[in-house]
């Protein structure tokens, strides 16, 4: 690998973080009304940190990842506020053909789907040299033996031979090596997996998320790892940011959430969830759906679903308030919540 | 940690909620022609081909509405006469009325096109449905008689079954010959739709509520008819109404040929065929029974594509 | 979990073979995949059995065999001592009423063109002698109260659901018959997490209220181990450990099962850094072609010689207190549960 990096200069001097969300909204016109999938979501993560997203579906997760790649379809999407900073400049307001080249120079991603993420019609390692050919115009032969080490590097056995071979003629966690190979090929500094193991079995799911923070810890990448699972964010993140009805409701190191949640919804969720480790305990459900996009609830977005919930509840949205400098809750009483008082 | 919530708030909670609304849920109950028609009344073609399929078919079952002539009255010596005020469309070669034949003849394209679709779609759907629900050597043997159908041209397999039931000197009454079209256009068409159908149920058969229909022990025609067919008739009626225009442009092009439809009846086709060689002299007579059927044939197609389209889910 | 003399349910070497063939019109067989092979368990009333693997080790083709959906090469499932694979019409309809199930996906299970209690009702119509005619929609309105429903919601169609609601539509559907049994094919997987544990508390309600047996197919240990009360763990078709759900969690003998546990995700970032994992290599091989004596061998750290002759019986080893099918059967806590 080359460990020059080429990706855009003229950043490095700023102030802030490699990436930084701020305030981010984006809205969906659809025929039954807008649906607002991100209202407000701020976020930043450095060189070799790794930044969980938790969310169920709705939850604005995959939009915002989008958004920060510039590949939310647009319509129906559209960013109605807010700044992506990476490096200091807005990619928002970059023209197309420069945030093309930070895509996978800058920022690349990881998606859940492999199959029909990579081109089925092109053998694997033609699609892995193309990213070197498009982005850096470097030769068929060059590309291709770069293309090879990278199989190598995502641990694909039998590189050489197999880069011939089409994306369903491997199992599904080769096929999310692959990707993974095509993300970091042109040594990004930022890479998005959205949900990366979900569609995998648990014993390839351990050697995926391996593989992940190996390259991480390698090239001092910095990580956003969106995912449901609590299990998986457990395992490899640094700090963590919970979002429910596009907001992030908390945001934690990760040690400090899992310990002492200060949000009744990610509260509610650890102690939803049954645990391998665990038995006996009957579980606790947080009682309600998830809430409608195109009609949200007032107030605090979680209020019809919370035991915590007073009259304030259904009229103020709750700032993201800070707790102990390095974390913050967007619930008017996290105090109680963090105190562990009973519902 | 919390106290556990019992079961019992759970189911009490879950009924509160399940009140509320659902992203995708309204208030009363739809299915999916519901949003169909959602999407279809706002489309501007829609509409206008409903409104020519009203028109055609006020044609077919009431034409003295549109004019109170005899469309087989003939006036030998105003043959061949132009539009004029009291014929609209202008007189034919045998001196009759063309705007009163022309409606007449409505009639009998609409009867033809949708009987034999309304054939076609029997014989086709019957034969998909058995071709995709019991699969094996019932489906191949299905398929394979659909394929020798298809691999017969369409004119030329009308041609031999026509010209042997009812060759062109032959003198059928009208309901017979009519009968014998139908027939026809049904035999040489239902492969088609046998392939539709077929396709639609394979792809009803693999879902998880025929199975589950399976495990409850229902019998195959409760899964046929509650289950598969249900949701295998949007493509199938999609298919028959572009199909009824098809048709009638096939029963024309059979009687132009002079094989089809032939006096006493009246039709586009004839008209077409009885006027083909004075497209100098009397463009009157051609033109409008020509214009008719290609705007009915239209009417149809527009029809079929417009609830394709929203009954499409990739298109939404 | 005490266990009363007469299993409901018996399987007794279930096999399942799909033939592979060549050629269109004179098909010849070139192979079989051997998705279920030689698989054996009892059922008690009221007990719950967790069947967990990895895709493509045939815990889906089990359930297919266990509710008479697909017929097996060879084999029994036996409920209350009457064979349900050799079961035919009118038979087999009756036997149907006993065991039921509730399926994964809450989009495709439920068919979009019948309204809720259509959907619900129709055990009754399939069954007519189970439920006056009159007496149905009653019936119907108390089955969707049970699950959590609104009784009202009776003419709604199921896409004015959400996925939890949907599945709880299912399992309304799967009590309607009162069976004795239900198999559960990953009844929570397509859900959200916060949807999961109402569904997971609802399904453990109803087994007490109903006294069900459930047969929990899941690749989810941590869901298998909070509602299972024994659990088979599955690998290429077969099964490789079997035994009450704290002998599997906290003291797994099979390699294989030491290592999927060790893989699932603990939700507690504490002591990470020291957690042991066991990181298997590779994907399973195929399942038509299958490694000779364990089927394990190819993957596992403890492969000998013998293992690659001899199949490992399922049963009670020096090193095992409960049934495991491993030459090397050796207890080891992976999930360092306390």
């Amino acid at each position: 690998m080359t460990e020059v990096l080429s990706a855009p200069s003229g950043g490095g001097t700023h102030g802030g973080a490699l990436l930084e969300v701020e305030d981010l909204h984006v809205e969906f016109r659809t025929r039954a009304g807008v649906a607002k999938a991100v209202n407000g979501v701020t976020y930043r993560v450095d060189a070799g940190e790794t930044l969980a997203v938790l969310g169920e579906s709705g939850s604005g997760k995959s939009v915002t990842a989008q958004t920060i790649m510039g590949i939310l379809d647009m319509p129906p999407g559209k960013v109605t506020g807010g700044q992506i900073r990476f490096r200091g400049v807005d990619l928002l307001k970059m023209p197309d053909d420069q945030r093309r080249k930070i895509r996978g120079e800058g920022i690349s991603m990881v998606f859940q789907d492999a199959l029909s993420a990579l081109n089925p019609v092109f053998p694997v390692g033609w699609q892995i040299a193309e990213m070197f050919r498009m982005h850096r115009g470097t030769s068929r032969s060059e590309a291709k033996k770069k293309a090879v080490e990278l199989m190598d590097r995502v641990r694909i056995p039998a590189a050489r031979d197999r880069a011939n071979d089409y994306p369903h003629q491997f199992s599904g966690g080769m096929r999310q090596r692959i990707m993974i190979a095509m993300a970091i090929a042109l040594d990004p500094e930022i890479l998005i997996a959205d949900e990366p193991t979900t569609a995998l079995d648990v014993t390839v799911q351990a050697q995926i998320m391996g593989l992940l923070a190996e390259l991480q810890r390698d090239s001092n990448m910095g990580l956003i790892l969106i995912t449901h699972d609590l299990g998986v964010v457990a395992d490899v993140a640094d700090k963590i940011a919970v979002m429910y009805g596009g907001r992030i409701v908390e945001e934690a190191p990760v040690h400090d959430l899992y310990r002492r949640p200060a949000h009744p919804y990610s509260k509610g969720l650890l102690e939803s969830i049954p645990r391998v480790d665990l038995k006996g305990h009957e579980l606790y459900a947080i009682k309600g759906m998830p809430p409608n996009l195109l009609d949200m609830p007032s107030g605090c977005a979680f209020h019809p679903r919370c035991p915590y919930r007073r009259d304030n509840c259904v009229t103020d949205v709750p700032a993201l308030y800070p707790i102990d400098g390095a974390r913050g809750s967007a619930c008017h009483y996290w105090r109680e919540v963090l105190d562990g008082d009973s519902r | 940690m919390s106290e556990p919530i019992v079961t019992q708030d759970l189911v009490q909670s879950a009924d509160e909620h399940a009140g509320s609304a659902h992203p995708t849920a309204a208030d009363k109950p739809r299915g999916l022609w519901g949003d169909t028609w959602d999407i279809l009344k706002r489309r501007k073609i829609f509409w206008i081909s409903l409104v020519m399929l009203v028109l055609f078919l006020l044609m077919t079952a009431f034409p003295t509405l549109f004019t109170d002539k005899d469309p087989n009255y003939a006036d030998l010596a105003r043959s061949m006469e132009g539009p004029s005020e009291g014929a609209l469309f202008g007189i034919d070669l045998q001196g009759r009325d063309v705007f009163a034949r022309t409606i007449y003849g409505a009639r009998t394209s609409i009867i033809v096109g949708t009987m034999a679709t309304l054939a076609t779609v029997v014989l086709g759907g019957i034969t998909g449905v058995l071709a995709a629900y019991y699969a094996r050597w019932t489906d191949i043997l299905i398929s394979r008689v659909g394929e020798m159908f298809l691999g017969l041209p369409y004119v030329l397999g009308a041609i031999i079954i026509l010209g042997t039931i009812a060759p062109a000197q032959s003198n059928p009454s009208e309901f017979m010959i009519m009968t014998v079209v139908i027939i026809v256009l049904a035999v040489l068409g239902w492969p088609i739709l046998m392939r539709i159908a077929r396709s639609a149920v394979i792809q009803a058969k693999h879902q998880d509520y025929v199975q589950a229909a399976r495990a409850l022990g229902a019998g195959p025609l409760r899964i046929i008819f509650k289950h598969l067919l249900p949701n295998s008739l949007a493509p199938i009626l999609v298919y028959a109404t572009i199909t009824i225009g098809s048709f009638i442009g096939a029963e024309a092009t059979l009687s132009l040929l002079g094989i089809g439809l032939r006096p006493p009846v009246i039709s586009w086709g004839i008209a077409i065929a009885d006027h083909a060689q004075y497209i100098r002299t009397g463009a009157h007579a051609l033109f409008f029974p020509a214009a008719f059927l290609s705007a009915c044939v239209l009417t149809f197609v527009m029809l079929g594509e417009a609830v394709r389209d929203a009954l499409d889910p990739k298109l939404r | 979990m005490a266990t009363p003399a007469e299993p409901i349910l018996e399987v007794r070497d279930l096999v399942k073979h799909f033939p592979l063939t060549q050629g269109i019109l004179f098909k010849r067989q070139i192979g079989a995949i051997k998705a279920v092979d030689g698989v054996s368990f009892d059922l008690h009333r009221g007990e719950t059995l967790g069947v967990v693997g990895e895709s493509g080790c045939g815990k889906s083709t089990l359930a297919k065999l266990l509710m008479a959906l697909e017929r097996p090469t060879s084999g029994s499932v036996r409920i209350n001592g009457r064979d349900i694979t050799t079961a035919r019409g009118g038979d087999l309809k009756r036997m149907r009423r006993n065991i039921q199930m509730v399926m994964q996906d809450p989009y495709t299970s439920l068919n979009p063109r019948m309204t809720v209690g259509d959907i619900v009702g129709e055990p009754f119509e399939i069954h007519s002698e189970v439920a006056p005619k009159g007496d149905r929609r009653r019936r119907v309105q108390e089955l969707l109260e049970v699950v959590g429903l609104n009784p009202d919601h009776i003419n709604r169609y199921p896409h004015q659901f959400s996925g939890g609601q949907r599945q709880r539509i299912g399992i309304a559907r799967g009590l309607a018959l009162r069976p004795e049994i239900i198999i559960c094919d990953e009844p929570v997987s397509a859900l959200d997490v916060s949807i999961q544990a109402q569904v997971m508390n609802l399904l453990e309600s109803l087994q007490k209220e109903f006294e069900l047996a459930y047969i929990f197919i899941a690749h989810d240990l941590s869901v298998v181990r909070h509602i299972s009360h024994r659990v088979a763990v599955m690998y290429l078709g077969k099964i490789v450990e079997i035994g009450r759900d704290a002998e599997i969690y906290d003291g797994p003998t099979h390699p294989y099962t030491q290592a999927l546990l060790s893989a699932v995700p603990v939700p507690d970032p504490e002591g990470r850094e020291q957690r042991q994992r066991i990181i298997l290599q590779g994907d399973p091989p195929s399942p038509a072609n299958p490694p000779s004596g364990c089927r394990f061998r190819t993957r596992c750290w403890k492969a000998q010689e013998i293992c690659a002759e001899q199949e490992p019986a399922l049963e009670i080893r020096p090193g095992s207190p409960h049934s495991s099918a491993c030459h090397f059967a050796e207890v080891r806590d992976v999930v360092g549960s306390g």
